[in-house]
């Protein structure tokens, strides 16, 4: 089943999305980290005030049988978390782009954008590893 | 005696099929220099005779079945219904392994569940796992865990030194690789407020131990909010006979309440198997290591257990786990939940009362001697301190070898300057003769 | 119908035990705020409590009931003269504080199986101390640390791990204050000798190699690993699980490990009580044998009296206590029973069990290692003709069956795995009435691919909704939760 990829997000080759708006930047997991999880039971979210470095483990997302680090696309700090995964973390499943987002945070290095891929590249890569990954 | 089912004929059948000729063509990739060493035991032995040779040696130690003993000190010495070992002996239960497949262990899975209902009755807390080896090492758990509460951000742990000191020297085993820096061990005499004063900003949590190892029962008002005002954990040590009167730890804002459970329904097994109750708040248990069952429903929508949360476990987690334990102590924790549903609500409450009026009735005939001297400055439970007019492994000494009885924990032993201070239990099991024969001997043996 | 929670069993005044009557006159009571209002606990009769747990028995399976090929587990047969001897009064009411002169018996009895375990092994010292094997592990790799620390090697901070290894291995790396580094293994299932060669530097702390390994193969170049890992400065840490297939047949020592944990619940039958008690003690080299964990028994000469005592550099202790006696207790029986003779007819004839089986079963399932096996070894659970089939549902199927299910999805270089230990107690009949009962469920995949996924059809519940219970957590029984 091929991945939903949002277009107005970029992404990282771990499987994490973040969409740029203007000094800020929500961030999550992308429809296809959500699918290879599938049921997501708990996210690990960062506290608000924390700062990350680009690739930075910020979160991390729970299945019943598997826990993924999840890795921060771009650096700055966590200015609101998506209080909402705590009691309904199935939201990541459902709407991963939308309801399911898991951190919004200030944009520390707004150069740091050029080097994500942007949808189109994305869908590419997850072609590749849904290929590679198919057995 | 071997439980090798086979005969000749079975192996010789055996072998053709993976097509070999003899069992030992089966080991060619161990090294031959290095193959089929000799081991050097005795000969195979019947049951018979090995059953001989263990009555033997059981007969060599003083059984408390049968022998007067003031022992506790972290090991108590409690009757158990008979129920509980008839359960126990429920091979269902005890052949069977973690339950990691819960349509057929339901049983097992059940029984966890209640075990860690009662844990959180008997504490006041909202979540128990399904415990660990024993109260020392469910402090480390605990250390760690507050470690981790604290995002490795804080590196500092306020420890009493009324704690048990073999569960402060479990505890710094378990952190000698982590960057922890412990204070407050080194006055046993300090009042809760004072160690509660020892928190600050990079305390991970400060434990104590109530009844503490002397026996003290310790006033915790105000601990939870000097703990909370900087972010620590407060962590209290009990013992679960104790919460049958005492108020427990969870009402007193406690964050994580554990202790070893021996005492309730499993035997004193020489120091082990015994296991260590963990009960912490509901929006920790994700930083909680052990095992922990949780209920829900089958295809039907019938209710039934299974093991949950086990992301935060090693086989999950591997490097990133919250602790490498693979287990609880399954068995014994059945044991605590059959004999806490034996004695139940008021059983409980009985047994403590018990013990507390007992061990009183002992600490005021005891001061009443001329040579000794109870310290009764605090509450106790059913352990109180005596002074002795002479070092305390003397007065056992006298006290075993000329009235048969095992007298108390001389304190000497983990607490230099202690040498004449002897910790005194009475349990139920001490009969008011038993408790009059000590102190007549102890009166006897003074000099 | 469920079994009822003992709660809901019972009725406001109902008692299941008397106490003796009140004997001595009564001491005032501390003050108001110390004592507690509410005990929420069940109130039953001891007839509830016993069949309440007779009943809950009837819903688990143990060995007693049946084969329990749960690899890495060892679920042997657990002889019930252990039972008897574990609560001989003399052994079951002794307290750990008493006088040595009033518990020669256990300290005998504990000197006598560190010495058995020490003469299985080839190791010059054991503690008994370890709870579990995890606690061994632990343990294990502290001695490892403090051993560098004591020769001013702090620096050694990297542990280094095959990836066919148990999870346990690197937690406890982690617990330990130290940093695994993965290790490959080759396509014979040993760890591959360039991975390794390349990852050895004077920051090799050491090497936790399980041999047999998880995929019960036996490493065949376990000698040269270990020269490798000491003359890079490193210790080997042996992960004892599968100790079950060499005993007899090799010593550890002598394979060049320094320290290793013993799982007294696997190798040497005591039960496993649906999840522990456990034992995990530790064996030594003479580069560790100082820095175990104590105390431990000890005898100034033949004849003289035990005692306890802390080794001289030992890293303290990692429990109260001295281990699990009572598990200890069961373990040396055993031992007795078997001798020299029997342990290794137990691993000769475990590991002829398990390859029987392989003969059978990799004629259905793909067997990714086609070598001779030890006292287990791991198939694939996938299905030619019957794509949605996991190994999970043949696990479950296998229930049906009358059988408990191999370990799954472990190790997890194998995907889909199902790893089989039949062990030493299992009859031929009751091995062929397993390999009948998985090539029959691979027929089922093929051709009714619904009970398997549906399976297990007669268990005493269907399966379980894991995802609820871990979104919606209930963690205790509360009164009137239910809807």
């Amino acid at each position: 089943m091929a991945s939903n990829i949002n277009q107005d997000c970029l992404y990282s080759q771990s499987h994490e999305w973040v969409r740029v708006e203007g000094d800020t930047a929500y961030a999550g997991i992308t429809d296809y980290a959500q699918s290879q999880l599938s049921d997501i039971v708990y996210v690990e979210l960062p506290e608000v005030g924390t700062t990350y470095a680009q690739g930075d483990n910020f979160a991390v997302v729970e299945s019943v049988k598997a826990a993924s680090d999840c890795y921060l696309s771009l650096s700055g700090e966590i200015i609101e978390v998506n209080e909402a995964l705590e009691s309904e973390p199935e939201l990541v499943n459902s709407d991963p782009y939308g309801k399911g987002w898991f951190v919004r945070l200030a944009i520390a290095d707004a150069s740091e954008i050029e080097g994500l891929m942007s949808p189109s590249d994305y869908a590419e890569f997850v072609a590749k590893a849904e290929e590679e990954g198919g057995h | 005696m071997s439980y090798v089912p086979h005969t000749d004929s079975d192996v010789s059948e055996m072998l053709a099929r993976i097509g070999v000729s003899d069992l030992q063509e089966l080991f060619t990739a161990v090294p031959a220099a290095v193959r089929f060493p000799a081991i050097d035991l005795a000969a195979p032995r019947s049951e018979l005779d090995v059953m001989q040779e263990l009555k033997a040696l059981a007969a060599q130690n003083a059984a408390l079945d049968s022998t007067p003993s003031f022992l506790g000190a972290g090991a108590y010495h409690h009757w158990v219904p008979s129920v509980v070992n008839h359960v126990l002996l429920r091979s269902e239960f005890y052949t069977a392994y973690t339950p990691y497949q819960p349509e057929i262990s339901q049983g097992t899975l059940q029984a966890i569940f209640e075990y860690q209902t009662m844990i959180c009755d008997l504490t006041a807390m909202e979540v128990s796992n399904a415990s660990h080896y024993d109260g020392a090492t469910a402090m480390a758990e605990a250390v760690i865990m507050s470690l981790s509460a604290g995002r490795g951000r804080r590196n500092r742990v306020v420890l009493s030194g009324s704690v048990h000191p073999e569960y402060r020297q479990t505890v710094h085993t378990y952190t000698q690789g982590m960057d922890v820096v412990f204070v407050g061990e080194d006055r046993p005499g300090a009042t809760a407020k004072e160690l509660g004063a020892l928190v600050d900003d990079s305390t991970a949590c400060l434990i104590l131990q109530s009844p503490d190892f002397f026996g003290r029962i310790v006033d915790l008002r105000g601990l939870a909010e000097a703990a909370h005002a900087h972010k620590a954990l407060l962590v209290v040590a009990s013992n679960p006979i104790a919460l049958g009167m005492l108020k427990p730890a969870g009402e007193m804002g406690a964050d994580i309440v554990l202790g070893d459970g021996q005492p309730l329904g499993n035997s004193l097994s020489f120091g082990g198997p015994h296991l260590g109750f963990f009960a912490t708040r509901q929006e920790l248990v994700r930083r909680m290591a052990g095992r922990l069952v949780g209920e829900t429903v089958d295809a039907d929508g019938k209710r039934g257990y299974v093991l949950t949360l086990s992301t935060r476990e090693q086989h999950i987690r591997r490097d990133k786990a919250t602790s490498n334990i693979c287990t609880n102590q399954g068995l014994n924790a059945l044991a605590a939940a059959v004999y806490l549903a034996t004695l139940g609500k008021q059983g409980l409450r009985q047994v403590a009362e018990l013990c507390y009026h007992r061990a009183h009735y002992a600490a005021a005939a005891i001061d009443a001697l001329d040579a000794y001297h109870v310290d009764q400055s605090a509450p106790f439970f059913h352990e109180f301190v005596v002074s002795c007019p002479r070092p305390a492994s003397e007065i056992n000494a006298a006290l075993w070898d000329r009235h048969g009885i095992i007298g108390g924990y001389a304190l000497g032993s983990a607490y230099p300057g202690m040498e004449r201070q002897m910790l005194i239990c009475v349990t139920e099991m001490n009969s008011r003769a038993q408790i009059d024969g000590l102190v007549s001997a102890l009166q006897e043996v003074a000099k | 119908m469920s079994e009822p929670i003992i709660y809901e069993l019972g009725a406001a005044g109902r008692r299941g035990a008397a106490l003796p009557a009140l004997d001595v006159p009564t001491a005032a009571l501390p003050d108001e705020e110390s004592l507690r209002n509410e005990l929420p606990l069940p109130e039953v009769s001891e007839v509830d409590v016993m069949r309440h747990y007779v009943r809950l028995s009837q819903l688990n399976y143990g060995v007693d009931i049946g084969m329990y090929p749960l690899g890495s587990c060892t679920m042997k047969y657990n002889p019930k003269m252990n039972e008897d001897a574990a609560r001989l009064a003399g052994f079951s009411h002794v307290h750990p504080y008493q006088p040595a002169e009033t518990v020669q018996g256990s300290l005998a009895l504990m000197y006598g199986l560190q010495e058995a375990l020490k003469a299985i092994s080839g190791f010059c010292g054991v503690s008994l101390q370890p709870a579990a094997g995890a606690h061994g592990e632990f343990t294990g790799i502290l001695m490892i640390r403090a051993y560098h620390l004591a020769r001013g090697d702090a620096h050694r901070d990297i542990v280094l791990i095959p990836d066919s290894a148990h999870g346990t291995n690197p937690a406890t790396t982690s617990m330990a204050g130290l940093t695994m580094v993965e290790l490959k293994s080759d396509g014979r299932g040993n760890v591959d000798l360039d991975d390794l060669k390349a990852h050895l530097s004077n920051r090799t702390a050491g090497m936790m190699l399980t041999n047999p390994n998880t995929l019960g193969l036996f490493d065949e170049h376990v000698l040269e690993i270990s020269e490798l890992v000491h003359q890079a400065g490193g210790l080997m840490y042996g992960d004892g699980a599968n100790l079950n297939a060499i005993m007899g047949i090799a010593k550890p020592a002598e394979l060049g490990f320094d320290v290793m944990h013993y799982n007294l619940h696997k190798t040497f039958s005591t039960p496993h009580g649906g999840g522990g008690p456990g034992s995990g003690p530790v064996g030594a080299s003479e580069a560790l044998v100082d820095f175990v964990p104590g105390p431990v028994a000890v005898r100034a000469d033949a004849e003289g009296p035990y005692s306890l005592v802390m080794p001289s550099q030992s890293i303290g202790r990692v429990k109260a206590f001295y281990g699990h006696f009572g598990v200890i207790v069961r373990a040396y029986a055993y031992i007795c029973m078997l001798g020299a003779e029997g342990l290794r007819q137990a691993s000769e004839i475990a590991v002829l069990n398990a390859n029987y089986l392989q003969s059978i079963l990799k004629e259905v399932l793909p067997l990714p290692y086609d070598r001779t096996c030890m006292h287990e070894f791991v198939l694939r659970g996938q299905i030619e003709g019957a794509p949605d089939v996991h190994a999970l549902d043949i696990s479950k199927r296998l229930i049906d069956y009358g059988v408990h299910p191999p370990t799954n999805y472990f190790p997890l270089i194998v995907p889909e795995a199902l790893m089989i230990e039949p062990t030493e107690t299992e009859s031929k009949r009751s091995l062929d009435h397993f390999a009948q009962a998985m090539v029959g469920i691979v027929q089922e995949a093929r051709t009714a691919p619904e009970l398997l996924h549906e399976a297990p059809h007669h268990a005493p519940i269907r399966r379980l909704d894991e995802v609820r219970a871990a979104r919606q957590l209930v963690l205790r029984w509360q009164p009137n939760a239910q809807d």
